[in-house]
This record gives structure tokens, sequence and C-alpha cells, in this order.
């Protein structure tokens, strides 16, 4: 192996800014007032918030030492299966900052804001054509957001026909909050399991698919990394009965440009900007989860809906059948400018590559890993591949411990212990922006840990160690959590 | 996690597929979680139990258990009303880690057919089921 990545350096301890400073510093200073002075009714002063008094540099250094005790996307492969840590190419957030883009106020006029609108416009018109779906709202501001609104789509629908429904079907390879996003919009949720090839098969839907159950929320491909291939027979099932089949599109990045959701018979798909498209993620958002769907639901989406009329847009509420408005103004507009910029520095047929490349990493990694790592489903995977610690049982080392000592190798730790149909899962997501050399020493990498856990296990015990912070008590933060700092 | 021979199954409590037991107690069944399931679940941080007084039918869902990896559910060995609840567990439910059997029971219930119990498994076919 070259050199690994992770090394121990001089790392800066840095105390809370409330415990920095002293009374009377300051970092900018006020400009000379050019107006009369005027007494300020008292009732409106007071004694002022308890902020710390500060110099410039002070503040600087703060935050720049804080983040020298992160990882981030921009330092590291983040290889996090089923959350898409992807690069996130600078030239969006330049059109973001656009002046005219990023100080627009949400109330301005719509005369004034007609870039804006069109922007809005496009994006809906391209994710239609990327998705092969006919209607597109902006709107939701996450995955889980949008798989929300795609539960009220479904009801409004089955109202729409006269007959609401009462239940859900949701696989055991779904994203987990898919359930919780039936049951907030009072569906019960019918679990059904995958089959032994890790893909649902049409006769479990069948079983129990009946004319109460509203729908099914499939996502594809599934969190084992696996196309559903029998996506079509299944939605077949599901319409016969009357049923709507939702996509969770939180995986499109793995066939985008290849797949037409709306030829698989999905009814409703949602994406996840901050993934699929490339604006940032993690650190709690903004995200953006746009909803897509068939011409049969489109009168139910939410309002206010952009429109062209002749060579001008506007914003309309003349949707009788909307399930009305579900994010305050028209949802997280920034989000939408970055990933417009990354649809548009694309084009079509890097937009197909962008997820070839993701399914081709994906694919070098399982077949390097397999038999270091237990793969429990051995078959060609996506743009994710789900190994498990079974192979390590024997030296006592777990899933934890492993990922723990990558964090010594200079990655961040890949989503583990999900999907919950794997005991021990490792679920690696590489993306399609990382080098063959990163993804190498990625390997090897793994392979040296897995060596590790073989001939001196508390290595693997102990880790990480060469981090600002070592192994956490997740439980005695999860049993007795401070939460005031 | 531990090897199958450093766990412990007692012979006084019948056990269910999804890892849950039940005792004979009187003419009420006690319910917890096995020492199989507390191992596999890892450091136990949150018990969700029922109300006392709510009923289930064998094998539906009557609470959720939360550990450091996943949230898991909780299906009920024998039908019945729930009659008394562990609420020790709110703050202590490392107990379930602990003592399994003992400290770190979960319900109490009064079974429509006690008899049921004898449907369960004894320890014995528990322990080959576990060793597949």
């Amino acid at each position: 192996m070259k050199e690994i990545l992770g090394t121990t350096g001089l790392i800066f301890n840095e105390p809370l800014l409330w415990e920095k400073g002293k009374k009377g510093r300051s970092g900018f200073s006020l400009p000379r007032r050019d107006v009369e002075k005027h007494p300020v009714d008292k009732q409106l002063g007071g004694p002022g918030p308890d902020f710390p008094d500060l110099s410039e540099v002070e503040v600087v250094r703060h935050f720049i030492r804080l983040s020298q005790w992160n990882f981030s996307v921009d330092s590291g492969m983040y290889p996090l299966g089923s959350c898409t840590m992807k690069y996130n190419p600078k030239t969006n957030e330049r059109q973001a900052a656009r002046s005219g883009f990023a100080q627009a106020h949400p109330l301005l006029p719509q005369h004034l804001s007609q870039g804006t609108l069109k922007l809005m416009y496009d994006l809906e018109q391209y994710l239609n054509e990327i998705t092969g779906m006919d209607a597109t709202s902006l709107q939701p501001a996450a995955g889980a957001h949008g798989e929300l609104t795609g539960m009220l789509l479904f009801y409004a629908y089955h109202k729409s026909q006269g007959a609401p429904r009462s239940k859900i079907i949701v696989p055991d390879t779904a994203h987990g909050t898919n359930p919780a996003s039936a049951a907030l919009c009072g569906y019960r949720s019918v679990p059904v399991k995958s089959n032994e090839r890790g893909v649902l098969s049409p006769q479990a839907v069948g079983d129990i698919m009946d004319t109460d159950t509203a729908g099914i929320m499939v996502t594809n491909p599934n969190t084992l990394g696996l196309f559903e291939e029998n996506i079509k027979a299944i939605s077949e099932i599901v319409h016969a009965k009357g049923g709507l089949v939702y996509g969770d599109g939180a995986n499109m990045n793995a066939i985008m440009g290849i797949v037409n959701m709306g030829e698989l018979g999905i009814d409703v798909l949602h994406l996840n900007l901050h993934k699929t498209f490339s604006s940032p993620h993690g650190g709690g958002g903004p995200g953006a989860g746009p909803v897509c769907v068939r011409k049969h639901l489109e009168p139910f989406l939410p309002v206010p809906r952009v429109i062209k009329q002749k060579e001008r847009y506007a914003l309309s509420e003349d949707f009788p059948e909307t399930i009305g408005k579900i994010h305050a103004f028209y949802g997280n507009v920034g989000v939408m400018i970055r990933s417009y910029s990354y649809i548009l520095s694309m084009g079509p047929e890097d937009l197909k590559k962008a997820s070839q490349l993701a399914v081709l990493n994906a694919a070098y990694i399982k077949d390097q890993l397999k038999g270091t790592f237990h793969l429990p489903y051995d078959r060609p995977c996506m743009h994710e591949c789900v190994f498990s610690d079974k192979l390590q049982e024997p030296y006592k080392v777990t899933t934890l411990d492993i990922v723990k000592r990558l964090m010594d190798y200079g990655f961040h730790p890949p989503t583990i212990y999900f999907p919950l149909v794997v005991p021990g899962a490792i679920m690696i997501e590489p993306t399609e922006t990382e080098s063959k050399e990163d993804i190498d020493l990625f390997i090897e990498s793994m392979q040296a840990i897995a060596k590790e856990a073989k001939e001196n296990p508390e290595l693997l015990h102990a880790a990480p160690r060469k981090t600002k912070r070592r192994r956490l008590d997740e439980t005695a933060a999860a049993r007795k959590p401070c939460l005031t700092g | 996690m531990k090897e199958l021979n450093e766990l412990n199954f007692p012979d006084d409590v019948r056990y269910a597929e999804s890892h849950e037991w039940a005792r004979l107690e009187g003419d009420k069944l006690k319910v917890g979680i096995s020492d199989y399931a507390q191992d596999q679940l890892g450091d136990i941080v949150f018990v969700e139990l029922p109300e006392v007084g709510d009923t289930f039918g064998k094998g539906e869902e009557f609470g959720t258990v939360e550990s450091v990896k996943a949230v898991s559910e909780l299906y009920m060995p024998v039908a019945g009303e729930v009659v008394a609840i562990n609420d020790t567990l709110e703050d202590a439910p490392e107990k379930v880690n602990n003592s399994p059997y003992s400290d770190g029971w979960m319900l109490e219930i009064k079974a429509d057919d006690a008899s049921k119990i004898g449907d369960l498994m004894d320890n014995n076919v528990y322990l080959n089921s576990l060793k597949g």
C-alpha cells in the first residue's frame, strides 16, 4: 500500500466562544452616525443578549480550529451508503451566490422575479425529462418531506376516486423513513420481506395487495444497492387492485438518464437534490426533495406552482384539487439553483455517465473486498454494496470496530448496521467522483484492517487512535444525553 | 458479541421465535427478551412499552427496544392483557442487558389462555434454533 492517508498532527484545543475574549473587545466598528441623534423608547431597550466580546482573529481561529477537527467530503472519501455524500462542484456555489439570486426576497413581486421563476420552471422540466415523469413540485424540503408529500398525493387521489384506503406496503429493503412517512399521513404500513436474492418478489406483493391498500413504497435501487428487477410486474399487481406505486428516488444517482421511472409504473417519485444532484448534504441541510408525478396525479401537486404564460412566468394557486402548501414560500430555492447549475454543467450525456461511474466504482469495491469481508448478496450491485462483519466474528471484532479503525486510515466510516436485513451491515457508497487511486487506497485500507482484525484485534477495539476525540461512549450519550453544552 | 455457549438460557421460561421469553408466575405471565436478543442488539438505550390495560394478540407488536445499533420491534409471545409494565426500564434500560430474565423483564400479562405458553420453545429447542 502507498502511504496511508490518516496521520496524526498538531490539533488545537479550542474552548467555547463564551470562554474566550475580554470585555470591550470587538471585531468591527460601526459606521459614523450620519443622522441626528434620536432618543429610543426605554421599553425597547434592555440588557442585550449575552454575546462574548471577541476580536476578528479570535472568531476566525475559533471556527478554523473547529473545522480541523472535522471530516468532510472536501477533505477525503466519504463512502456513506444510502446517504450519497458526493462531491459538490464549486461552480454550484458561485451560481447560487449571484446577487440576483442570493438577494432576492421571497415577497418580491413576480414581475421582478422572472429569473428565479424561470429557473424553477426549467428545473421542473429537466427533472421530468430525467425521470420520465410528467410533472414536478420543487417544494418539499428533503427526502422524507417528499415521501410525506407523496403519501398526501396518494390520499388525495384515492379520495378523489371516492374511496380513501388505509394501508401502505413497505418492503424491508426500503428506506427507514418510508413507514414513518406513511404513518404520519395516517396509513398503516404493512411490511413485506425481500426474497433470498435481496429484492421483492411479485408473489409476496400479490399475497398482501388488496383494495384497502393505497399502494406500495419501493426504494429502487433498494438499500442493499440492488435493482428491484421485478418492479414492472409489481407495479402491474398494485395497479390492478387500484393502488399506486411510490418510488423512493433517493438512490436515483445509480440510474439517472438510464431508467425511465414512469415506464416502470411509478406514479409518484421523489428525488434528493442534495444527493443525486450534488447540492451540499449533511450538517442538517437545507435539502430539497422534489416530487415527480404521472399525469393522473398532477392536479393534486402542492401550490403555488410555477406556470408559463407566453414568455412570462407566474405563480398560480388555481389548482382546486391541490393538497395545498407544504413549505413556506416555494421550497429551498438556494438548493434548486445549485442543482440547476449541476444539471446544466453536466448535460444529458455526463449525467448518465455519472450514474455509470457510481455503479462501476461500487462494483469494483464489491469485487475487490469480496472474500475479505462477507458479502451476503453476491450479485451485481448498483451504486452501493453491503458487506457484513461475519468473517471477523471469530476474532471478536465487530462492524463498529472495523469502521472506527477506518478513521485512522483517513476515511469517513461507511453507513453501518443498516439495512437491518443484514446483521452487522457495512454499506459502502463510493460515488462517481472518487478516482481509481483513491478507491484503491480505500480497498487496501479495508484489507489491512481485516488483517489487523485477525492478528491484532486490540488495535480495532481501541480505534480510532489518531482522531481528536477517541472512541465516544455512544451508550452514555444515548442514555444520559447532555444537551446544554 | 458472545458465543452461544457464553449465553444464558434458563429452563424456567419459554422462548418465541422472535426472541421474547414468557414465564408463568402464579396466574400471570412475565415477558421479556432473551439473553441472545439483548446480546445481538448491544447496549440498549431505550425501551418503549405499552400502557397497562392494552391487549395484544400473539405475534402483535407491543413495543420497541432501541440500542446504539438499531430500533427493533417487540412481539407478544402469548395473547393477553397487559397488567403491569416494568417502568424502571425508563431510567435504567441497561437492566435488559444485565439481567434479561429478572430485573430486565418488560411486561406482566393476563393471558387469554395461559396454557398457550406450551406453544413456545423450551430452552433446548430455542438453543438449537439459534445454532441454525
